[in-house]
């Protein structure tokens, strides 16, 4: 199972032969190519047209984020996985407005049943909150409810989710400690730690599942929850909004829960707050154990990676597309 | 249509996977076994001038002249699936034949230090006419509903086949 690749630090990539190697001050580390999904680029990066040519010959994609950990941009390779039916497929999905429609509403429903699913987790075992838990899981209820009936286009179904989540963010702030609160969210920059916290996973997330695209024939930039023209790799917004409360918020709640977080992992000040190197390591490593978590899959009856559940979620994407099975959002189940 | 060799193999094997296949859904490229084939493969006849490509359209590993006759070659793994190998073998003895050029062809495992040799019959003419037929017909088709067999977690198709959480055929 090839493995991705965090580099925090500033250096070179060079190639020597057919070896690639990271370089700095502190020394020279070789890259296992064979063993290397994406490369996630943190820290400034120089590197030559061979190390370029030699990765997108490997089918390895480089993922960039700026000094503030947001992301820039990535060196996709060239498209080798092609099949002009599925993207014909794909496009005709975005093209007609009812089917349209329907994926969007799948999207926002199969994230609003994970937002759920990790709510009334602290309603079953915290006692203190579960009486405001249970008012917040059913407001968002509510909201699910009215999604078929204002479903008369996209934009307000995404007026839905979007009060979904602040709801969401509301109960969050009750279960996190008092220096944790989102009270708003703000981006660019993030105002205050959680903030960070999020901006920070959401990024790391939309790329994670852009690799995973990178790997199967849908072309990343037909999308129906998310304009296509909003972003170059829309696809990747859609599918995120699924895995983000399973993946991101989960890390998060468990870094700040167990206190893994300290002053030292974070930067700036209160209106500005970024994740300094330290903070970055620690989420990454959170990140990354996350993925790699297995479970048993129902459907496969063999155990899968979180990971893997990406993939597999772009293979139901797919399948529906090509009309043999309707697109049910993964709800975890476990 | 084009109909390539790994068409009548998969025919044999499973009309899901040929109409994956046919409409460019590879999945072959991550799964192991298909790189242990590969590399089986490059390495080994390593001499022989290797996949000889006609028309496009067939690709045969090795041919050889023995005692005036033509002989195909063709690498497997395994015998796991040889009716559907033996088939891939009878279709380019076929297509050649098509296009006057008689010979024979050999079956070659060599982890399992065997060969067999295939000839062209009649029978074998027109059943692979029927293939034909019934590759044509499947791939112009919706997408085969996939149905779990026995060799299904074997194959690289299988998390696309059941990657539905409430898949239970």
């Amino acid at each position: 199972m090839r493995t991705d690749y965090y580099i925090l630090q500033d250096g070179i990539l060079k190639r020597k032969q057919n070896t690639v190697y990271f370089e700095n001050k502190e020394g020279k580390r070789a890259l296992p190519v064979n063993k290397i999904y994406s490369v996630y680029a943190y820290g400034k990066l120089s590197f030559s047209s061979g190390v370029v040519s030699y990765l997108s010959k490997n089918g390895i994609p480089i993922h960039f984020f700026n000094y503030y950990g947001f992301y820039e941009g990535s060196m996709y390779p060239r498209e080798t996985l092609i099949s002009g039916d599925l993207v014909i497929q794909q496009a005709s999905h975005y093209l007609d407005e009812e089917k349209r429609k329907s994926l969007g509403r799948k999207f926002i429903e199969g994230a609003c049943s994970n937002i759920l699913k990790n709510l009334r987790y602290y309603s079953r075992n915290r006692d203190d909150i579960q009486e405001s838990m249970d008012a917040y899981i059913d407001s968002i209820e509510a909201e699910i409810l009215c999604l078929p009936e204002s479903s008369s286009s996209i934009p307000q179904m995404m007026n839905v989710e979007g009060r979904i989540r602040n709801i969401y963010y509301s109960a969050l702030d009750e279960i996190f400690p008092e220096e944790y609160r989102i009270v708003t969210r703000t981006r660019r920059p993030p105002g205050n730690k959680m903030n960070t916290l999020i901006s920070f996973g959401n990024s790391l997330m939309y790329t994670t599942v852009l690799s995973e695209i990178y790997n199967t024939q849908l072309n990343p930039t037909i999308s129906y929850l998310h304009e296509p023209f909003e972003r170059r790799f829309s696809l990747a917004l859609d599918v995120s909004e699924i895995f983000k409360p399973i993946i991101i918020d989960r890390v998060i709640l468990k870094l700040v829960n167990k206190n893994m977080l300290d002053d030292n992992c974070f930067r700036g000040e209160i209106g500005d707050m970024l994740l300094s190197e330290k903070g970055k390591k620690i989420f990454l490593q959170g990140y990354n154990d996350k993925l790699g978590t297995t479970i048993k899959h129902k459907g496969l009856k063999r155990n899968v990676s979180y990971k893997r559940l990406i993939r597999l979620e772009l293979y139901k994407l797919s399948k529906h597309v090509l009309g043999d099975e309707e697109y049910k959002p993964l709800v975890m189940w476990w | 249509m084009k109909i390539t060799g790994v068409k009548i193999n998969y025919y044999h094997i499973c009309h899901t996977k040929l109409w994956l296949f046919s409409h460019n859904i590879a999945l072959e490229h991550e799964h192991e076994n298909v790189n242990i084939g590969k590399l089986l493969h490059e390495e080994r006849y390593s001499k022989k001038k290797k996949d000889i490509t006609i028309d496009n359209t067939i690709s045969i590993d090795f041919v050889k002249q023995r005692n005036g006759v033509m002989e195909l070659h063709e690498i497997k793994k395994t015998k796991k699936m040889e009716d559907a190998h033996l088939r891939q073998m009878l279709y380019y003895l076929y297509y050649l034949k098509k296009r006057g050029v008689e010979g024979k062809g050999v079956m070659n495992y060599p982890l399992l230090n065997q060969i067999r040799e295939v000839e062209l019959t009649p029978d074998g003419e027109k059943s692979i006419e029927e293939d034909i037929r019934g590759i044509e017909e499947i791939v112009t088709g919706r997408m085969p509903h996939p149905k779990r067999m026995r060799i299904c977690p074997k194959c690289a198709y299988f998390e696309f086949c059941f990657c539905g959480e409430g898949n239970e055929d």
